[in-house]
């Protein structure tokens, strides 16, 4: 399999081009059961990987399904399609080649399963779906090789997890498969690879050459970077003078609402009228495609744009990179800048751009790490069982199981391996029964045994199932819609829709609405040029910056020499030490002050956002318990700010471990934190349905919220399956209690600072936006007066 | 407070933080939409298996209001149950809580679109009653003076989350659903908007119960 044939040969050669190292080394690969492939963007990553394949199929001998691409996204996929074909045709290789996602017709579908091409491109959850069918036996028999696509961001995710079960299947249809994958840097490539093995087989990694350092700096501003909040509009001038200076830039934001915000004042500012688009996750299909069109084209000078363009489509223009914020986590910072200079052997140029003071530390800190290669990761814990609960329901789509078959199956998936027999039992059980601890649907089971085998009581059940295969979790979206010409522009969160009264302005796409009303499930709005918005809130994910870099931050503050800082932010830091300390890492510095007629305590845990808050609303509760009356908190990615009417005379005292622990498991139970992941889980196991047939209802009386589910088995059944997974889920995810220990076992004690006034450090966190108030009895009492002063301004007020 | 008074056709009625409404001259307490017997009847037609625990926290429910006012009579507004085969099918220990809700009271059924036939299970089955000049049915009509039930009205103050809540004029009475596993429909719909007079108050359970004018929300 080593030698190319010579048409390849030949076509190389009519382009004047050689094989890359490590496309060569696929090609000696390829009878392997499993390799990794580790290469920049631009590495000639995607032929290295069909290579084999292209190889294997020349001949024309094989018939039927050979290859299957799967990629994270659907527009990666129909991309392929497009650069595969070329060589194919060119060479006249008698290859059909098809993608497979969302948006392929019913009729382009139904063709596929009865006559698969000899390569179909396709993404997770169109691929679990195909594993449904009854037919998927046939469809998969001749199958021979797996190449899995930018792996790195599904090794991450459910998703992931969801394709290693469906490959596990493939595997028992078709026997001997091979996989591929193909991944960016990342920091730990051993667990990408045991991910993407069956279980035990091996998984040799290929690293191609990963290129130059990439160039990275910082930004150099006119004016200083404010003292909190997530814009950068004092740095709007530099960034356009960037732009003008290279051929396309991509201008990466933290989250939706930011990338809002910046592109609209970017606009006001651009006189020179660059062109300059906006792309992220909430904006209409349409629209997105238009813009990445223009890209492709070449049309555009810049696109402020959000994760949604952290993979995808090799942008060959793309010459600069700027990060706004901070960028939270390495790995994803240097993946970002690998966005930029596509061709081989280039250095990528990037540079990072602090929205507040504070960020100024931290970016330094990840361009030291970027620049040291040291990237950051959590190791992710054994396979989720929700998704477990979904892939057995696919199973029996497909027809009956016998579940110690498919108990040894679902072993072989990494995450996996360790599966005790008992927990797939309880998911089996779940699928079956409910699991309840009250038996109530022996008459009613979803699957039932017969001889031995499990299969659906009623085979219309598929249809359901089929509807609502995937792990990805949306918000409830409401389209976004123009009254006038009927333009969708895009989608926000029904939470934001209904705090919106008409008249209200918010920005979407760039451009700034008014909101007219709800019309059935979407949001009307108007055109209103000129006028200041109401921020759009979109959820998008709020990431917490990661232990390392963290750890690399509190080292940074405590150099005594910073020639790297600015000098505004070094001045900062050096009044911090005067008038009160700096926080170490082996030492928690707790600050109390007065402030505005409140008593204030600061506590520097360094532990990120979520923690933050899961420490907050803990300490607080147990600040009411002692009398100590805490009003509201609010939090960063380093800092909780707390204030209230009493001063804590000793914050060491609330900070013990084994009473943090059993405040936790109070506080837990009634957490919306908890209610959110309940939701999401118990979609994904399919108890809730996203979606069902029929017509979409408009009126909400029919449908009743998840959270009355949650309290329900709260309730009457706390260790029920989905609990525990909701329990373990959000410890390890929102409420991130695991980073709370690890602060609580890297300090050695607490130093108590007790002050005057604000400290330096502390005094942004008291402008900070997300202020959270504090629930309980107060807040009866606050609505119950603001019903009051209704009803008395309506006149009502005697009734 | 744990009760709102309402004036309807010269009578005083208790619209409770539970969701229930009390007539305490008359002795009636009335409740609407328990929908009975939800998660078996989707079960049952392949959807999913939700918490089958719904009817026990409803009765439980019903329980401690009942306790709390000790009616002479109840009437329930329809949507009792999911429907008629959930009232069958109800199981044994359910059957039973509910014969001693009922014992020594007098125990309407009124007829709803998800019920709409007898059930099975003691009490008097009715399409819809008038008891003192007060219409009780399912379904709001132009009558008056009238309490019904059937929309699952529910409602926001700002900072809140949305609660079930009753609408009330001088005319009529909504009933927020009663039942563990129901949705509401926002007052701000207009269907439920045009039922009501431009005076008209939600009044929003939870904890307390807390009046709020419509026009307000």
């Amino acid at each position: 399999m080593t030698a190319l044939p010579p048409i390849f040969t030949d076509w190389f050669a009519a382009r004047g081009w050689a094989l890359h190292p490590h496309q060569q080394q696929m090609l000696h690969r390829a009878a392997d059961p499993a390799t990794l492939m580790i290469a920049p963007t631009g590495g000639g990553k995607t032929l290295a990987g069909f290579l084999p394949s292209l190889v294997e199929l020349a001949d024309g001998a094989h018939s039927g399904l050979h290859t299957l691409y799967v990629s994270p996204l659907k527009a990666l996929a129909t991309d392929i399609r497009r650069n595969l074909t070329t060589p194919v045709d060119e060479m006249g290789l008698p290859i059909r080649i098809e993608d497979r996602t969302g948006d392929t017709t019913y009729t382009a579908k139904r063709r596929q399963r009865a006559d698969p091409p000899h390569i179909l491109l396709t993404t997770p959850e169109s691929l679990a779906l195909l594993t449904s069918y009854e037919d998927a036996p046939r469809i998969f028999a001749g199958l021979q090789r797996v190449v899995v696509d930018e792996i790195h961001a599904l090794a991450d995710s459910k998703r992931g997890d969801q394709l290693m079960l469906a490959l596990s299947r493939l595997e028992s249809l078709a026997p001997g498969l091979r996989r591929v994958g193909l991944s960016a840097t990342v920091d730990d490539p051993q667990a990408i690879a045991r991910t993407l093995a069956r279980h035990p087989d091996p998984c040799p990694i290929l690293s191609a050459d990963p290129g130059p350092d990439p160039d990275i700096a910082m930004l150099a501003t006119q004016s200083r970077p404010p003292w909190s909040g997530g814009g950068a509009k004092y740095a709007i001038p530099e960034v356009l003078e960037e732009i003008k200076k290279h051929n396309t830039t991509l201008i990466f934001h933290n989250t939706r609402a930011q990338a809002e915000i910046f592109f609209h004042h970017l606009w006001l500012a651009n006189e020179d009228a660059l062109p300059i688009g906006i792309h992220h996750g909430s904006l209409s299909r349409d629209q997105r495609d238009r813009v990445e069109a223009a890209m492709v084209a070449g049309q555009l000078r810049a696109i402020v744009c959000t994760g949604s363009l952290d993979l995808g489509i090799d942008w060959g223009d793309v010459d600069l990179v700027i990060q706004i914020g901070a960028p939270k986590n390495v790995k994803r910072l240097v993946q970002r800048i690998g966005r930029a200079n596509h061709r081989y052997n280039a250095p990528s140029k990037a540079l990072l751009v602090p929205a507040n003071r504070f960020e100024v530390v931290e970016c330094r800190a990840a361009l030291e790490a970027a620049r040291a290669h040291d990237l950051d990761g959590d190791p992710r814990g054994p396979g989720p069982l929700d998704v477990l609960c979904q892939h057995i329901l696919i199973r029996a789509c497909a027809g009956p199981f016998d579940a110690d078959a498919l108990f040894a199956e679902v072993r072989t998936v990494g995450a996996y391996a360790d599966l005790p027999r008992a927990a797939f039992d309880d998911c089996l059980s779940f699928c079956a029964t409910g699991g309840y601890a009250f038996r109530a649907y022996d008459k009613w089971q979803r699957l039932k045994q017969t001889d031995g085998h499990w299969h659906l009581r009623d085979p219309r059940a598929a249809q359901r199932i089929r509807m609502n295969i995937g792990t990805i979790q949306d918000a409830d979206l409401l389209k976004v819609r123009m009254r006038r010409g009927n333009r969708t522009l895009g989608e926000v969160e029904e939470a934001f829709a209904a705090s919106l009264t008409p008249g209200d302005r918010f920005l979407i796409g760039g451009e700034v609405v008014r909101y007219e009303g709800l019309k059935e499930l979407t949001v009307e709005v108007s055109r209103t040029p000129g006028r200041e918005p109401k921020v759009a809130v979109f959820s998008g994910t709020k990431f917490a910056t990661s232990t390392q870099l963290s750890a690399r931050i509190l080292d940074l503050l405590n150099r005594d020499h910073r020639p790297d800082l600015p000098g505004h932010t070094a001045e900062w830091l050096a009044l911090q030490r005067a008038v009160s300390r700096m926080p170490t890492a082996d030492r928690l510095l707790v600050e109390t002050f007065p402030h505005a007629g409140r008593e204030h305590l600061c506590l520097y845990g360094f532990a990120g956002q979520n923690a933050h808050r899961t420490l907050g609303l803990i300490l607080t509760q147990r600040m009411e318990a002692a009398g100590l009356s805490p009003l509201g908190f609010v939090m960063t990615d380093y800092a909780l700010l707390i204030w209230g009417l009493e001063r804590v005379g000793d914050p060491a005292a609330l900070l013990d471990a084994d009473d943090l622990q059993a405040g936790l498991d109070a506080w837990l139970q009634g957490n919306a934190v908890m209610k959110r992941t309940f939701r999401s889980v118990a979609t994904i196991a399919g108890l809730i349905e996203r979606n069902t047939p029929g017509p979409k209802k408009t009126g909400r009386q029919a449908t009743f919220s998840s959270d009355i589910l949650y309290d329900t088995l709260a309730k009457y059944d706390p260790d029920h399956l989905l609990m525990r997974i909701t329990r373990d889920e959000a410890l390890r995810g929102l409420v991130d209690f695991g980073r709370i220990e690890e602060m609580l076992g890297r300090v050695q004690g607490v130093d108590h600072q007790r002050l005057h006034r604000v400290s330096p450090l502390a005094a942004p966190l008291l402008l900070e936006p997300g202020k959270v108030p504090i629930a309980g009895e107060g807040r009866e009492r606050l609505l119950e007066d603001e019903a009051e002063r209704l009803m008395a301004e309506a006149g009502l007020g005697a009734l | 407070m744990s009760h709102h008074v309402l004036k309807l056709g010269g009578h005083a009625l208790q619209a409770r933080a539970d969701g229930s409404l009390f007539w305490p001259a008359a002795g009636v307490l009335c409740v609407s939409d328990l929908h009975l017997g939800k998660s078996e009847r989707i079960a049952r037609r392949g959807g999913g298996l939700l918490p089958p625990y719904e009817t026990r926290e409803t009765l439980a429910r019903l329980d401690s209001a009942i306790a709390a006012t000790a009616p002479r009579h109840v009437i329930c507004l329809g949507d009792s149950f999911d429907d008629l085969d959930a009232a069958t099918d109800l199981p044994e220990d359910m059957r039973l809580h509910l014969s001693r809700l009922q014992a020594g009271r007098d125990w309407t059924w009124i007829e709803g679109n998800h019920d709409p036939g007898p059930v099975a299970l003691g009490g008097s089955h009715l399409a819809e009653l008038v008891l003192n000049g007060l219409h009780f049915r399912h379904i709001a009509t132009p009558d008056r003076p009238e309490v019904s039930g059937h929309y699952h009205p529910k409602a926001r103050v700002p900072g809140t989350a949305a609660r079930p809540c009753f609408l009330a004029d001088e005319n009529r009475v909504i009933l927020p659903a009663f039942g563990a596993y129901t949705g509401g429909l926002r007052v701000t719909a207009p269907i439920l908007r045009d039922r009501m007079a431009a005076d008209a108050i939600a009044v929003l359970t939870g904890r307390r119960a807390v009046a709020v004018p419509l026009a307000a929300l």
